[in-house]
């Protein structure tokens, strides 16, 4: 048997020199006049360990190794690391590096894993027995099994997938739609992007058990233009789908048509508001549209819409697989399953973790992501992406709940995390989180377009020690103002980061002295 | 600086790009990457050709082409370099690596290098938030920038 070498193609991989990695490796296998075989699969999501490569071993399975600098090959392959030697770099076998030993991986059960275009390696590992199951059942059921799992939207607002999709089912149309939401624009999430660059095929099954579930025989995937291997890779899969029969008129040589295009998004943050992403996806500006109409009733050209970020559609696959008792099964409260983690920023132990909902913040930040990357102590976290609030160590008892963050004042999101050491000023980030609102912000709401300017001037004039605590009640007024005025949660939600920041952080907004001294 | 197209060979180039994405559904944006990538930015005279054959008014074309950031009005430099001032790249100091890029390039965001080496963006995540901070150069993923990856970005679109 030719030996089998996995190193990733995955951008966050590549972004740390995976490919400079491969053509070294190419390059040691064509000297020493060695034959194998090179598979660039995803990323498992340890980013502490990528470029991490992995070997296929014939007596003690895949064994890894990482993080390899393009200078250790020579040395891998001297220490006969194609039989899984003995390296520096050495790991041993994936599954039990304790980073992904802990985790429960159901979506992401094969990212990292299989050759990311390979069907076969797809079927191989559990792909397709979902919509297997799906084509053979009444789509009445399908949205059953879907709502009974208890899987809510994991794109930030969490509601609940399965009455999404029977308001779909249950409105006539002579054409209906599958929207996916990869526009993935919060800091500190990639769950999206690893999903589409390491198992696209997940999320394609997933759109079509969506498809056949509802009636809808069109679907479009809209992927922010940040993400240019993702955009590649989805529409090779779909290429592959397509030719495989796994997409066209019959799906899976069942009566239910279904196929799919992927859209490139242009650069606004707002298009990932479902409205606006609709609006974006006819051609027109990324503007907020006012519900009602629900796009399940009226969405993309008038028509009944599912639409639903990637990740909510990429479980539904083992959904429809092992049943809704199974996912249901994981998770606490009315927040089922499991959810992927990022955790990111300034952290030891960066990257995806997927696990039941449950785990306490601390949890998350102290004992997997290992603290800071600089070693100073954490200072805040922002759970949520810009839209999300900053959360102080007094509060790392939250437990991953989508009801326990909003009773905390905060929310899960899409579920990244981002690390402060004490090094952080949280004056600068309050600061931010207004100007990326005036910056991204569609113009429809006077809150959200001119709050948001008003909120980084007045926040300045707190930095500048005038009038401090006249300015933060002007802040706090502005706060209420943008989050029961605006028509989306880009201006309603912008006062979590701000007043989290104000309220848990408050020294950092008095005038600092030394800078008054100096001044 | 970068020769523009005469008008009339935009318009040409406008039309056969239009051509072969009209068929899409909503096929605005496709259109817009097109020209963009077929120029490098997307140019004026192309809004007329693009109104008439959609069947919308110019200002509507308008109104989306300034809508979104990716669209440029201008030709950009040759090469490309946005880098991320998101929350978890701000975490490890992108704003450092934002002042000290500047200071190298002798510009600020949004604008493009003397010489026309490269063209200077912010962007807001690039999907590489646990190997902070990070850029992208022309399309191609930098994690962990630090003072040797600048000088290595720097080298390469001086080059
Ligand atoms: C400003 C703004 C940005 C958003 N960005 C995203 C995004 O990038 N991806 C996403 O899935 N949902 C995003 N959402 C949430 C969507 O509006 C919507 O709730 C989601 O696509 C529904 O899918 P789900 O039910 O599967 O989560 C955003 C919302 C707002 C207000
Ligand atoms: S809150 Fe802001 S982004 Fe949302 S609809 Fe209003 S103006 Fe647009
Ligand atoms: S709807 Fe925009 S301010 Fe009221
Ligand atoms: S915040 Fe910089 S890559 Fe995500």
């Amino acid at each position: 048997m030719i030996p089998r070498i996995y190193i990733p193609g995955d951008s966050g991989a590549l972004a740390l020199g995976a490919e400079k990695v491969a053509k070294a490796i190419e390059k040691e296998l064509a000297d020493r006049g060695i034959e194998a075989k090179i598979v660039r699969n995803g990323s498992r999501g340890a980013y502490f360990l990528e470029p991490m490569v992995e070997v296929a071993t014939t007596d003690k399975g895949r064994v890894a190794y990482g993080p390899v600098k393009p200078s250790d090959v020579k040395s891998l392959f001297d220490s006969g690391f194609l039989t899984g030697g003995h390296h520096k770099r050495w790991l041993g076998a994936p599954d039990k590096i304790p980073f992904l030993a802990r985790q429960t991986r159901l979506t992401f059960a094969r990212c990292g894993l299989i050759n990311p275009l390979s069907l076969d390696h797809y079927k191989a590992h559990g792909g397709l027995k979902g919509l297997q199951n799906a084509v053979a059942m009444a789509p009445a059921e399908i949205v059953k099994q879907v709502a009974e799992s208890g899987l809510r939207g994991r794109g930030g607002a969490g509601f609940p997938t399965g009455i999404k999709w029977k308001t779909v089912l249950d409105t006539t149309a002579d054409k209906k739609y599958i929207v996916c939401n990869a526009d993935e624009g919060d800091s500190a999430t990639f769950a999206d992007r690893m999903i589409m660059e390491g198992d696209p095929f997940v999320l394609i099954e997933g759109m079509a058990i969506a498809g056949v579930a509802t009636g809808a025989t069109k679907g479009f995937v809209y992927i922010r233009s940040e993400y240019p291997h993702a955009v590649a890779m989805m529409q090779k899969a779909v290429d592959v789908a397509r030719e495989a029969g796994l997409l066209g008129v019959n799906v899976l040589g069942s009566p239910n048509a279904f196929d799919m295009e992927i859209r490139v998004g242009a650069g606004a943050y707002v298009c990932g508001e479902e409205t606006s992403l609709l609006n974006s996806l006819e051609g027109k500006r990324g503007v907020v549209r006012a519900k009602p109409p629900l796009p399940a009733i009226q969405g993309l050209f008038g028509k009944p819409t599912v639409i639903n970020n990637v990740i909510s559609l990429a479980s539904v696959p083992i959904i429809m697989d092992k049943g809704a008792a199974f996912y249901k099964d994981f998770g606490m409260g009315r927040s089922r399953g499991t959810i992927p983690i990022q955790i990111a920023g300034n952290v030891r132990y960066g990257g995806l973790f997927e696990a039941a909902f449950g785990m306490t913040l601390g949890e998350i930040v102290d004992d997997i992501g290992g603290g800071t990357a600089t070693g100073r102590p954490v200072k805040a976290v922002q759970v949520g992406g810009p839209l999300g609030a900053y959360f102080p160590r007094a509060l790392f008892d939250t437990p991953f709940d989508y009801e326990a963050f909003a009773a905390r004042d905060g929310l899960i999101g899409h579920a990244g995390i981002t690390v402060f050491d004490d090094t952080a000023d949280m004056l600068k980030q309050a600061r931010f989180a207004m100007e990326f609102c005036a910056i991204e912000s569609c113009g429809k709401c006077t809150p959200c377009r001119i709050g948001s300017t008003r909120g980084v001037e007045t926040i300045d004039k707190i930095a500048r020690g005038i009038e401090p605590e006249k300015q933060i009640e002007l802040v706090t007024d502005l706060c209420n103002t943008m989050k029961f005025g605006s028509l989306c949660a880009l201006g309603g939600f912008t006062p979590y980061p701000v007043m989290s920041a104000i309220n848990h952080f408050r020294d950092d907004f008095k005038p600092a002295p030394v800078a008054e001294a100096a001044e | 600086m970068t020769m523009q197209p005469a008008s009339t060979e935009i318009t040409s180039r406008t039309a056969a790009i239009i051509q072969e994405l009209k068929g899409l559904e909503g096929p605005l944006l496709p259109i817009l990457h097109g020209i963009q990538e077929e120029f490098g930015h997307v140019p004026q005279d192309a809004l007329p050709v693009i109104a008439e054959a959609l069947n919308i008014s110019k200002a509507e074309v308008h109104g989306v082409v300034t809508f979104y950031h990716d669209y440029r009005s201008h030709p950009a430099g040759r090469h490309v370099l946005k880098l991320c001032q998101a929350e978890a790249c701000q975490s490890m100091g992108s704003d450092a690596i934002a002042a000290k890029l500047k200071q190298l390039l002798g510009i600020g965001f949004h604008e493009t290098a003397r010489d026309g080496s490269v063209t200077l963006e912010p962007v807001y995540c690039l999907g590489l938030c646990a190997c902070a901070p990070s850029a992208m150069l022309d399309g191609e993923v930098i994690g962990r920038l630090d003072d040797e990856k600048l000088d290595e970005i720097v080298a390469e679109v001086r080059s």
